[in-house]
């Protein structure tokens, strides 16, 4: 038994610092930014979810769908708000499969956006949810309870993280990319600087672009975020309200019973 | 309440005679809201009404979620994305939910580390402790099975690495887990029986948490000084306690509130934070995600299955002495069900007279290191499995069952106990002050 | 309780009640959330009301749409059958009601009180027999030029009424509007 204690504690220390300098495990990158979204108060920018959508409709939807995502809801409340028509002309441009007839036709602003497995692309719908940005440190997730979880970033990270090195791997072409879990990624750099010209003339270089496609599939991945967040303001505050009158009420019913308060 | 002198509902109308007559069930309410209860009760034992609380919650906030959610390989995954998308408040209710398992068990660990301190397990109340633990189990299988039912690629890596275990048994193992799947992996069939199993298995608990009350309304309370309430006279045993309601039943919903305070700002502001990432990822039987992990409540006891490789030596031994029955995989899923079977029989492997800890000057220290013991462990079932890690599990399971196995059993034979209060009375002047007249 | 009158006591039982009543209305809106997630949700509701484009639809013809889980039918007619439609006095008609929801429930069956517009062009209804509830088939069909139901031998005239057969009552004329010159909003 002491033996072993003494070889853990050997071991122990032995790989600790070991594990400093051998990082020979790829350690992918994420930037951070500050979206408006962030925090117990943040909101959605709904001209940057604009902007976003307009980035993934013109580049990313040539590859990914957004399947679980319904159209109508670019309309809806806490999200791009776009107006009605303007919903009912852009579900026109689409093409989805009807569920009844097995028939494609037009996607009205009641379906989805449609899947797309064509490029062997996964699917956006919950992107910003799948991956965390943040880890650590020593495994105890309190980075997360800080800076949240990184799925926002994490998207912006892969959008900008690409060196411009490839490499040929059992016949298909990887992408250098230091935010990407191994550090080669199958996806071409999909943005290049001025390549989307937004209406309201914000930026479009890569970085803003990511940005503003990142927040876009946040809110894809989270419609209900703001109205969350609202309903969670609320439940708290009452929740602290219902606290502090049952702590008076407690203390009052305890009093007659307890010496050092009420003689 | 076998014992304990304290009022009796009298029926007096001639409706609530009749009532009386025909079925008890007011008085079985009183006597269950009245019961007296030690007065020095300090705020470890609240969480006994979250929990309650937690149970209510889960079935309320389940319930309705079946109704919209298809336990079907191909829509799993989308109806759980209608729930969060479409259902009027589908999001809060479900995210209740997952979040809801978690304060659960953040709450029965509290209540069962409270109750190893405190001796609530000790004579006559391991009957208590038992039923305890048998909601505890049938906790993790709830919540096991809860977890598949998104449809995630955790849920489906989860249930094929746990269901997994039983094929770990010798001889009878691979037939065990095929039965439990349906079918050779996991698949419609195991998600449609985990389905229905996630759906039973709480009202089961229900049953269970029943019997768990009745059990300790029938010893009385155990409490923070471990001296038994006197039983000699009403007035000895009016001195000692006071009724459930309203004295215990405000107090504990205090805390409850509180509780709930920071419960609903963790929903309604980080509600993923204590979730895996991947699971928002729809199950694919054909790639494996790269770290699989289970849910934190499950950590302590998956870093004790992960602690036994086939290098430990004990490990060895044991599959040469058993002419290689017992293989190392077999060793930690022993391991791990003897993990949680040590704490079931520690009634019986507590041989201390003594019963609160806070009288017991040794216990004290081998108690917080059991505590550290355990958050260590939870911190290595998370960690990617390293030469590191492995031995930090192995001495941290070792602990765990030295504590149970060797320090509880010797310490009650050699450590000297602190004098203890005579009455509980006495130990609740002695935190409140002494009331010079009594209220009554 | 004894001091019930005095300003402690006051204190005391407001503080009970304001407890109670904190308590109360979270309890109320736990259950509100139980029983509003039953009522209809967003995708549902989104089908509730549809919009159909109606430039492709020549005279003499129809297009069916399905609503709310129902065939609607859209013909636009041509002036025969809009004069025959207008020829048919009150008192040949089976049901004498309009059965038309965008109008008040009183409203006579004549055959400006069928159509979407002024000029009779525009039918719409739910394509559902009112007698055992089988889709009537349409292209001036049955006796009068309009529907006729094969499962029992129902006749609806060139404005949806029904003419003879076991029917009871003219075809449904659903909640419509003319969202412009070529979409029709359904609901």
């Amino acid at each position: 038994m002491l033996r072993k204690i003494a070889i853990t504690a050997v071991s122990a220390l032995t790989l600790l610092s070991g594990a400093a300098l051998a990082s020979e495990e790829f350690e992918p990158v994420t930037k951070d930014v500050d979206f408006s979204f962030e925090g117990p108060f943040g909101k959605f920018d709904e001209h940057q979810l604009q902007r976003g959508l307009q980035v993934y409709t013109e580049v990313c939807s040539a590859c990914h769908g957004l399947k679980y995502v319904p159209l109508r809801s670019l309309a809806e409340e806490g999200g791009p708000r776009l107006p009605e028509d303007q919903v009912r002309a852009y579900a026109k441009n689409l093409t989805v499969t009807d569920k009844d007839t097995g028939e494609d036709r037009p996607a009205t602003p009641a379906d989805n956006f449609p899947p797309n497995t064509g490029a062997g692309a996964p699917d956006l719908s919950l992107m910003a949810k799948e991956h965390a940005g943040y880890h650590g440190p020593y495994g105890l997730g309190i980075n997360q309870l800080f800076k949240g979880i990184g799925g926002p970033e994490h998207i912006v990270s892969i959008l900008t993280g690409f060196s411009g090195q490839t490499k040929d791997e059992a016949g298909s072409t990887f992408y250098q990319n230091d935010a990407f879990s191994t550090g080669w990624i199958k996806m071409p750099p999909p943005l290049t600087d001025g390549q989307v010209t937004f209406a309201d003339g914000s930026p479009n270089d890569v970085r803003h672009m990511a940005e503003d496609v990142a927040a876009f599939l946040t809110w894809a991945a989270e419609p209900q975020m703001m109205a969350r967040k609202r309903w969670g303001l609320l439940i708290t505050g009452m929740m602290a309200l219902l606290s502090v009158l049952l702590y008076l009420t407690n203390k009052r019913i305890w009093a007659p019973h307890k010496g050092k308060l009420n003689a | 309440m076998a014992g304990i002198p304290h009022d009796h509902y009298e029926p007096k109308s001639p409706f609530e005679q009749w009532l009386h007559r025909r079925l008890p069930i007011v008085s079985l309410a009183y006597d269950t809201l009245m019961i007296p209860t030690p007065r020095n009760l300090n705020w470890w034992w609240i969480w006994g009404i979250v929990l309650a609380f937690c149970l209510v919650l889960q079935i309320a906030t389940g319930v309705v979620l079946a109704m919209h959610y298809t336990p079907q390989v191909n829509m799993a995954f989308a109806s759980v994305e209608h729930i969060m998308r479409d259902v009027n408040g589908g999001y809060m209710l479900r995210y209740i939910h997952a979040n809801g398992a978690s304060l659960f068990f953040f709450a029965v660990y509290i209540h069962i580390f409270r109750g190893l301190f405190y001796g609530s397990y000790k004579a006559p109340r391991e009957v208590t402790w038992i039923i305890g633990m048998l909601i505890y189990l049938a906790m993790m299988a709830t919540a096991f099975m809860g977890y598949v039912l998104p449809w995630g690629q955790m849920s489906f890596w989860g249930a094929t690495v746990i269901t997994g275990l039983f094929g770990a048994i010798p001889g009878i193992g691979p037939s065990i887990q095929t039965w439990v799947l349906g079918g050779p992996a996991v698949d419609n069939a195991t998600l449609n029986r985990f389905f229905s199993l996630h759906y039973l298995l709480p009202f089961v608990i229900a049953a269970l948490v029943a019997v768990h009350i009745w059990a300790f309304h029938t010893t009385g309370n155990n409490n923070p000084a471990g001296v038994e309430v006197r039983r000699g006279s009403r007035a000895e045993a009016d001195k000692d306690t006071l009724p459930f309601w309203p004295y215990f039943v405000i107090k504990d919903l205090f805390a409850l509130a509180v509780i709930l305070t920071i419960f609903f700002a963790v929903v309604g502001f980080m509600p993923n934070y204590l979730g895996d990432p991947v699971n928002y990822t729809e199950a694919n039987a054909l790639a494996t995600p790269a770290h699989i992990v289970p849910e934190w409540y499950f950590l302590p006891f998956y870093a004790i299955l992960r602690a036994f490789t086939s290098d430990v030596k004990i490990v060895e031994l044991t599959h040469f002495l058993t002419f290689g029955i017992v293989d190392a995989k077999f060793f930690g899923v022993m391991a791990m069900f003897g993990a949680i079977a040590v704490l079931a029989l520690v009634p019986w492997l507590d041989t201390s007279s003594v019963r609160s800890g806070q009288y017991r000057p040794m216990f004290k220290w081998w108690f917080r290191l059991l505590i550290v013991d355990f958050v260590v462990l939870m911190w290595a079932g998370s960690q990617t499995p390293t030469v590191l890690t492995g031995w930090i599990s192995l001495l941290a399971a070792t602990y765990w069952f030295a504590y149970f196995l060797v320090v509880l059993p010797l310490l009650g034979v050699i450590e000297k106990p602190l004098p203890q209060p005579e009455t509980i009375e006495e130990d609740f002047n002695a935190h409140y002050g002494a009331k010079t007249h009594a209220a009554e | 309780m004894s001091h019930a009158e005095s300003p402690e006591g006051t204190r005391r039982d407001f503080l009970y009640y304001a407890t109670a009543g904190t308590g109360a209305v979270m309890t109320g809106g736990a259950v509100w959330s139980l029983v509003n997630q039953m009522n209809p949700s967003a995708d549902v509701k989104a089908l509730s009301s549809i919009m159909v484009d109606i430039s492709t639809v020549q005279e003499g013809t129809q297009l069916t749409v399905k609503w709310r889980g129902k065939p609607v039918f859209i013909r636009h007619r041509t002036t025969k059958e809009i004069d025959e439609g207008r020829a048919v006095k009150l008192t040949e008609l089976v049901d004498i009601n309009a059965e038309n929801k965008n109008l008040p429930a009183d409203s006579d069956a004549t055959d400006q009180n069928r159509t979407l517009d002024k000029d009779g062009k525009w039918l719409v209804m739910i394509g559902v027999c009112t007698h055992l509830g089988c889709v009537p088939l349409g292209n001036n069909s049955g006796d009068y030029d309009g529907w006729f139901c094969p499962c029992h031998g129902s006749h609806y005239d060139t404005a949806g009424r029904i003419r003879k057969g076991p029917a009871p009552r003219n075809l449904e004329v659903p909640v419509a509007k003319f969202e412009n010159d070529t979409t029709i909003k359904l609901g």
